[in-house]
């Protein structure tokens, strides 16, 4: 629609300003606060404007020992939430191809049986199964690793689901013609499959990333180990350990470190992630 | 270089059977084109000589060996499909070397078997573009670069030509046909155009409802129909049907005209007439009240009705005609231009 009416256009600028400063306060909140020391914190008003103490407070949340003693430095919590998160995305992306190719592109019995079996797992979160998967996680030994805080989130029907429906759209003549030039299944999969659902693989990424990086409940649960603490765990822990009154400028660097490596994968494949929501031409 | 033998070929979905006790034998770089209406399963019997389908009963040999349980790729053939199905994330050049790559033929080997088809198709410009930067006519060449790079036994097109815009079509029609002469390579190919069909086939094979219902050279298919079916479906605009009785050498129309042949029997027949054969004759047997002209220029198909009936008759004169509307035309038919079919089984009667 284009429409010329300066009225309109000042409106539609106004909404949208609001928009984005209700969005970007407290991040902008967070950031502050991040760079002012302990005292200056803890005076009413809270500052609006960054301090001088952003490195510090850096260098003392990634390396020192986070608020107390008995904490582990947040470098390796972010470390922890890194490899969960990665393991979750690298993970079900994985199993969900594979398993895609196999509901596509073989011919078994109780092939639909399977992919319903797969479905309906939609209906079965972590939340919702919590209690059975930790008695098998604990059996199998896995509490406190880094297979336990991933291997139960691994399963995923939507990306099965999603990898599926773009193995339908490439032409069948495809893998014809990949036949008749000699190639096997798995060179199949891996010559043309893997790189026509690129973009899609890239966008999943994505979105599975940070599914990942935000898991509360489940490393909650599971690892008692502070070692093994996810950063995601740590800023509610660190709100809660405080006796005396919490360090905001600690906890908001905590949370800015938090917040980065989301920003970061999706600046990053932005491009890819775009196209892989988009893109139908195969 | 090959022969293909298809002995009493069947193919089945469940109950329904599609294709019917098919035979043929393709000699060795021959070229042979199958057509037919939609559906009537050309595309599932070349399919079946790929390897991309089942074979439910029968036998494909090609070169005297049977290859029904061959995997595509070990029969020694090269399809060229209908929207090329070229990998869309490769280049010209890797999408014509992925075959040579996987069969494990030498780097430069590949470089050079690559380059000499791309100089025989004029591709070589675009060898490191990405289909998606080509035009359609030059995928289709890319497509069957990809064939030829592979220098199999048989090559099969499965309606290589029905994207591409008419012109294209008659373009790349020639240089098919140019290009198989001079590779020498058995070919089969499945189109349902039948001026394709007959422009660039040795032999036809005209199915219909999962049934060959002739298999000959293209002007035997022209002049001497084997069925009903064929006759009408090769030659435009198609053959003229008029029921008829057949007795003593003689026809009658339903309108009463009588025509002479030399056919002994007698009965209810169909009399197929093609609309180039006839000829303007003012005390000729048939009577033609015409409907509609449409002018093309080299010639003139008048479009009428035979005098008396309703029956819809088509003929075509040389050059521009005027002729007014409503106006009744007498024509003549010599004796070797009446095809005639039995009423029922639409079998010709052979003179």
């Amino acid at each position: 629609m284009v429409e010329n009416r300066p009225f309109m256009t000042f409106i539609t600028h106004l909404v949208l300003i609001l928009g984005v400063m209700m969005i970007a306060l407290p991040i902008w909140i967070t950031l502050v606060a991040a760079s002012h020391d302990e005292i200056r914190m803890l005076q009413a008003p809270i500052p609006m404007l960054p301090g001088t103490h952003f490195i510090d407070n850096l260098k003392q949340t990634l390396f020192g020992a986070g608020l107390s003693g008995d904490q582990t430095p947040v470098w390796r919590m972010l470390f922890n939430s890194l490899a969960m998160a990665m393991m979750i995305s690298v993970g079900k992306i994985a199993i969900s191809l594979i398993s895609a190719f196999a509901i596509v592109y073989f011919k078994f019995p109780f092939r639909m049986g399977f992919f319903w079996m797969i479905f309906i797992t939609l209906m079965l979160p972590v939340e919702v199964r919590i209690l059975p998967t930790f008695e098998v996680v604990a059996n199998l030994g896995l509490l406190n690793s880094y297979w336990g805080l991933s291997i139960p989130l691994i399963a995923s029907a939507t990306a099965t689901f999603m990898f599926r429906q773009v193995f339908l759209t490439i032409p069948d003549e495809m893998l014809e013609s990949a036949r008749i030039d000699g190639a096997g299944p798995m060179r199949f999969f891996w010559d043309i499959l893997l790189p026509l659902s690129r973009t899609n693989i890239a966008a999943l990424f994505v979105i599975l990333f940070i599914y990942g990086w935000n898991q509360y409940l489940w490393p909650l649960l599971i690892t008692t180990d502070t070692d093994m603490t996810t950063i995601v765990m740590s800023i509610k822990q660190m709100l809660e350990s405080a006796e005396q009154s919490p360090k905001w400028n600690i906890i908001m660097m905590t949370a800015f470190l938090a917040m980065l490596p989301p920003i970061l994968v999706v600046v990053g494949m932005q491009k890819l992630f775009v196209q892989g929501l988009t893109e139908t031409d195969k | 270089m090959a022969e293909i033998k298809l002995e009493n070929l069947t193919k089945s979905y469940g109950d329904t059977e599609v294709l019917h006790h098919i035979e043929g034998d393709i000699k060795d770089s021959e070229f042979v084109v199958i057509v037919g209406p939609s559906g009537c399963g050309k595309s599932t019997l070349l399919r079946m000589v790929a390897g991309l389908e089942i074979v439910t009963s029968g036998q494909i040999s090609i070169n005297g060996n049977v290859v029904n349980d061959l995997e595509p790729a070990d029969r020694d053939i090269a399809m060229v499909f209908q929207n090329y199905a070229l990998y869309p994330h490769m280049t010209v050049r890797d999408n014509m070397a992925y075959g040579l790559k996987i069969r494990k033929i030498p780097k430069d080997e590949i470089m050079r078997r690559v380059d000499e088809v791309a100089d025989i198709l004029e591709i070589r410009a675009y060898l490191d573009r990405k289909p998606r930067q080509l035009s359609g006519g030059q995928r289709q060449r890319v497509a069957m670069g990809r064939a030829i790079v592979r220098e199999p036994s048989v090559f099969l097109f499965d309606e290589p030509l029905s994207n591409l815009d008419a012109k294209l079509r008659v373009q790349m029609r020639l240089e098919i046909r140019k290009l198989q002469k001079r590779l020498g390579v058995t070919s089969i190919y499945v189109t349902h155009d039948q001026v394709e069909a007959m422009t660039l086939g040795d032999r036809l094979m005209v199915l219909n409802g999962g049934y060959v219902e002739q298999f000959d050279t293209p002007i035997e298919l022209y002049e001497r129909p084997a069925s009903l079916f064929v006759a009408g479906f090769i030659g435009s605009p198609a053959m003229n049907f008029v029921s008829a009785d057949l007795a003593n050498n003689v026809v009658t129309l339903a309108n009463g005209a009588k025509l002479e042949t030399g056919l002994k029997t007698s009965g209810k027949v169909t009399l197929g007439m093609r609309p180039e054969h006839m000829i303007p004759d003012e005390s000729g047997a048939i009577k033609i009240e015409v409907d509609m002209l449409e002018q093309l220029g080299a010639n003139t198909l008048v479009h009428g009705t035979l005098q008396g009936t309703d029956i819809p008759f088509v003929i075509s004169l040389d050059g521009i005609q005027t002729i007014e509307i409503g106006a009744t035309l007498s024509f003549h038919a010599p004796e070797n231009a009446l095809h005639l079919f039995n009423i029922e089984t639409g079998i010709r009667l052979n003179d």
